[in-house]
């Protein structure tokens, strides 16, 4: 099912939310199937183990059959579930064992005595990126950014991926708005880092 | 400026929070430093990429959801309505 925007859609989404208020068991199964396959693959941005990412999406249905009565209809039920899923990894991440982590630094650019960049940057191939298929970036994306240690990483999702901005960002980790500031720009210093060996002009062309 | 100096403040300035005095170091800074420009260019093109390749709430559903979770949701929810 694609939603495209257009009217019908709204009409079935809101015929769908009044059966999930009315209680109606299969709205519920209706709903799952609907949406529970973009959320997952939200839910695993946040969580690389599948099991913790299918965890928070069942979490994050259970809040939203619980909060269903508070669903205004000004949103995307999309939109809405979105933001849910969100919470839930987020909620699930702070619960998990903290691992030790690598330190940002590693991956952060060094410098001469005198400022200078130690290893000057050089300009990406654009014929590269563009010849690489759209799943092929993802993939390389998606690898470089599950390498960045979670204090970083969570941030540069909330903040450059989920949308949300600084103050927003620092209130759902619970940081200042100032450190969120700082963890943005080192942890895109570091996803630069670790894309540059791909793109940079005198890589090989893959 | 130098080049840390640079990249410390770049975010500020790709923000449009640096003015006056301070702006215009910048600027010349990045004039005269190719590194630095190939740094900012390859810094905003890192930021283009995040953004271009996560999905977004309305993009197509990108799979269908495992059989096995939709069970456990629907059990859950049974459950825990008693």
């Amino acid at each position: 099912m694609s939603f495209d925007g257009s009217s019908g859609d709204w009409n079935e989404e809101a015929a769908l939310v009044a059966r999930l208020r009315a209680g109606e068991e299969k709205a519920y199964e209706e709903l799952v199937r609907r949406h529970g396959g973009r959320m997952l693959a939200v839910a695993r941005r946040f969580l690389p183990e599948e099991e913790d990412a299918r965890d928070a999406v069942q979490d994050a249905f259970l809040s939203a059959f619980r909060a269903i009565d508070r669903f205004q209809g000004q949103s995307r039920l999309s939109t809405w579930l979105h933001r849910i899923v969100v919470n839930a990894a987020l909620l699930k991440l702070r619960a998990r064992r903290r691992h030790p982590e690598e330190p940002i630094e590693a991956f952060l650019p060094e410098f001469e005595p005198d400022g200078h960049q130690a290893e000057p940057a050089v300009p990406w191939r654009a014929d590269v990126l563009e010849r690489l298929e759209r799943e092929e970036l993802r993939r390389i994306v998606r690898a470089a950014i599950e390498r960045l240690p979670d204090s970083h990483r969570l941030v540069l999702l909330l903040r450059d991926i989920e949308g949300l901005d600084t103050a927003e960002t620092a209130a759902a980790l619970e940081i200042t708005a100032a450190n969120a500031k700082v963890r943005v720009h080192r942890a895109r210093q570091a996803l630069r880092a670790l894309l540059d060996p791909h793109f940079r002009k005198e890589a090989k062309a893959t | 400026m130098t080049c840390q100096e640079f990249i410390d403040f770049l975010m500020a300035f790709l923000d449009g929070e640096l003015r006056g005095e301070r702006r215009q170091v910048f600027e010349t800074h990045l004039h005269a430093c190719p590194p630095c420009l190939s740094y900012m260019e390859t810094y905003k093109r890192t930021i283009e990429l995040e953004q271009t390749l996560c999905e977004h709430p309305d993009d197509p559903v990108p799979e269908d959801v495992p059989e096995e979770l939709v069970t456990a949701i629907v059990a859950a929810r049974q459950a825990e309505r008693g």
